[in-house]
């Protein structure tokens, strides 16, 4: 009996504990002369902060490491060796806010961090935002989506660069509407993530015209959502809004056909990832549209840096993994400007140069951190229709940048009210 | 009635049987459990790692085996699969336990707990570094594809398959350790097993044998699966934990109380997401904190 209890005990301690906090070892720069640039330590430390081996590792994860250091590489090529001395660390988050902000502060203090970037689940993305205003480093948000990240909790160390649940939500929320999808059931898992890009999507489809009848939460992470989906089947409702991410979503994709709700209700990826639609495949997902704020097979420019990434990575780049690129080369290129790695000074240069590259164009930091850039209404192909290997969507639109995000009159951010 | 508790009696019904199709799933899982708690007193935290193995398998056989061989069109069927993928993780289990676990057997508990812990850690990862973490797609067989209109609800054959699979394993398990001579030697095998030894019945393989069954039983359950969910690396973690409050809630080793709280705790479950869809992820838990207050070794243990 005692040896139950003990062995119940450690399962459940382990269980909690479970995969522990795993840094990677340093990357070492070659002592280079730093120029006319001062840096508080004699190095510029980047920490990517994301998730290694949990749901989101894909969409993430260790591409957004590789895409951190193509970053680094680049900017010390374009530098032609004179560039300032540059570290790279990573770090397992386990898409938890109390690991992420333990790990964080461990960097600030102790290793000497300057900026720490990725975050990917906004419960980590809020734990560390405070951590770094505090101690006056900068965070650059990439994975993340609420948008509470540059509404009430925005702070002047932040930016978010890749997207939010805004974006997302006016992109695919108002074009499945103006389909005629004008009733909605939400399916939403049950953290600040779901929960914002819920009612951010709920609020466009209202003032479409269209009418939210009803929503469940499910836990996060889920398996099995046959419970949830009879749910909104019996709502009636036109479109089921999937408000979840990863396997998640792919799961109630799949079970959704299973149990013959699609295509008689129609789905909506309110977060859906290339990764995702990789693996469910096109015949699963064909149809379906989504929002992104980058897309590989855009032009020229998106193709050439894509293939690069490929080349090293097996697999084409998530929107979040390309924001990770393109935000660490602005940040760097910013701290050259500045001539320090000073945080606000960073910070200012950071929101006075406009971002120019694969990713944005004409790109605008906002006093609320928030990167205002195009965002781009997909739609998946038909399998006969993808001509290529990852050739998966139809740019149906162009979301002109001003339309993606939050109007400064709405904005809950005091950083906007100055 | 109904009416008082917001819900049609349709969606009532259709709520308890997805209820029942996951408690099948807990059930199978949870027996595996028991049946390597029972008998070899190891806990065993790979269980969730070898469920994901059955169904990777079953995934690389029916769609990479052609590429790997070079034999266009070589593949493994479903049902094959059924078969095989279980043999494959149990003969993996049996080299576990004939290489690493039997070494542990004089020791606590907590020493197979950590390295059975490890060993999942291990796989998983491995299966991450190979496939990634978002997942494979296994196709319904052709055979289950469709689904039977029950009035109250369009219940997918391959659902009903997943009952039906899982209850006759279950109670097929149950029916040789409880009710056959094999059983007998194996219960009598834990007790005592020097004694049995002497009666000349080899115990070291009985042992090695059913925890590679143990280990069989959660691939079987793996490929169960895989048509159902997300193929992917992460899928037994998810799992894993509910599992074992559910062994813990049967009574650690109790073969008949694995497979009845599988099932009842899928119900409850089930009637939790219909409720408060919030509190479906710690309903069991609650449960489980309950049962421990009242009776410390589980509602159909027996204290030792």
């Amino acid at each position: 009996m005692k040896r139950t209890l003990i062995s119940v005990l450690v399962g459940a301690t382990l269980a909690t504990a479970s995969f522990a906090a795993s840094a990677q070892p340093a990357k070492k720069d070659a002592p280079q002369a730093a120029g006319t640039v001062k840096l508080s330590d004699g190095v510029v430390k980047i920490g990517v902060l994301t998730d290694l081996s949990g749901l989101y590792s894909d969409l993430s994860g260790a591409g957004a490491v590789l895409a951190v250091k193509m970053a680094i590489d680049d900017f010390r090529a374009m530098e032609k060796g004179k560039a300032f001395p540059i570290e790279l660390v990573s770090a397992d988050h386990q898409n938890k806010g109390d690991v992420a902000s333990n790990k964080a502060r461990e960097w600030f203090e102790r290793d000497k961090v300057d900026m720490i970037t990725d975050l990917v689940t906004t419960s980590t993305a809020l734990a560390v935002m405070p951590v770094a205003k505090e101690k006056n480093r900068i965070t650059i948000v990439n994975g993340a989506a609420s948008t509470p990240i540059t509404g009430k909790q925005c702070t002047d160390t932040n930016v978010h660069y890749t997207y939010d649940t805004y974006a997302l939500a006016n992109g695919t929320g108002k074009a499945v509407v103006k389909q005629g999808g004008d009733t909605w059931f939400f399916l939403t898992a049950d953290y600040a993530f779901g929960q914002a890009l819920e009612k951010d999507t709920g609020a466009v489809v209202q003032a479409n015209g269209g009418k939210v009848l009803g929503s469940v939460r499910h836990p996060f992470p889920g398996t099995d959502f046959s419970s949830f989906l009879l749910k909104a089947q019996a709502s009636g409702a036109k479109v089921i809004g999937l408000a979840n991410a990863g396997t998640d979503t792919t799961n109630a994709i799949k079970q959704a056909a299973e149990f013959g709700i699609t295509p008689k209700q129609t789905l909506a990826g309110l977060l859906m990832f290339i990764t995702d639609v990789h693996s469910l495949g096109l015949k699963a997902t064909q149809g379906m549209y989504l929002t992104e704020g980058f897309y590989w097979d855009f032009n020229d420019e998106t193709r050439a840096w894509s293939k690069r990434f490929f080349e090293l990575h097996k697999r084409m780049p998530t929107m979040v993994q390309a924001g990770d690129y393109s935000s660490t080369m602005h940040y760097l290129k910013a701290v050259k400007a500045a001539g320090t790695d000073e945080a606000q000074a960073v910070m200012k240069k950071m929101k006075e140069t406009p971002v120019n590259d694969f990713f944005a164009k004409n790109g605008k930091i906002r006093e609320d951190g928030r990167h205002v850039h195009d965002f781009y209404l997909l739609q998946v192909k038909k399998p006969e229709e993808s001509k290529h290997p990852w050739d998966y969507y139809f740019v149906r639109q162009v979301i002109p940048a001003n339309d993606a995000v939050t109007p400064v009159a709405q904005s809950e951010c005091p950083l906007l009210k100055k | 009635m109904f009416e008082m508790l917001g819900i049609t009696p349709q969606a009532l019904y259709s709520q308890l049987l997805v209820g029942l199709i996951n408690g099948s799933f807990y059930a199978v899982l949870s027996l595996g459990l028991a049946v390597i708690f029972g008998m070899l007193n190891i806990i065993n935290f790979s269980h969730g790692a070898q469920y994901m193995m059955g169904a990777f398998l079953a995934w690389l056989g029916l769609t990479q085996l052609a590429g790997w061989t070079g034999i266009p069109g070589l593949q493994v069927s479903y049902w094959a699969a059924l078969i095989l993928a279980p043999l494959i993780v149990g003969f993996i289990g049996v080299i576990i336990e004939r290489t690493m676990l039997s070494r542990l057997y004089k020791l606590d508990h907590l020493y197979g707990l950590l390295l059975t812990f490890g060993l999942a850690l291990i796989i998983e990862g491995l299966f991450r570094y190979a496939y990634g973490v978002s997942g494979q797609q296994y196709g319904i067989p052709e055979q289950l594809q469709g689904a039977i209109n029950l009035g109250f609800m369009y219940l997918p054959k391959y659902r009903a398959w997943v009952i039906g699979a899982s209850l006759t394993v279950c109670f097929a398990t149950w029916y040789v350790i409880e009710r056959t001579k094999l059983g007998s030697y194996l219960r009598a095998g834990t007790e005592n097993p020097r004694l049995v030894q002497a009666f000349g019945i080899n115990v070291p393989l009985m042992i090695t044998l059913t925890y590679g069954f143990g280990v069989a039983l959660a691939a079987f359950a793996g490929v169960l699966a895989a048509p159902i969910f997300t193929v992917g690396p992460l899928m037994g973690s998810d799992l894993i934990i509910v599992v074992f409050a559910v062994v813990v809630i049967g009574g650690m080793g109790s073969i008949l109380g694995s497979i009845v709280t599988g099932l009842g705790l899928g119900l409850i479950e089930g009637l939790t997401k219909v409720f408060y869809a919030e509190g479906s992820a710690v309903v069991i838990f609650v449960i489980m904190v309950i049962v421990l207050l009242i009776r410390p070794a589980g509602l159909f243990g027996r204290e030792r």
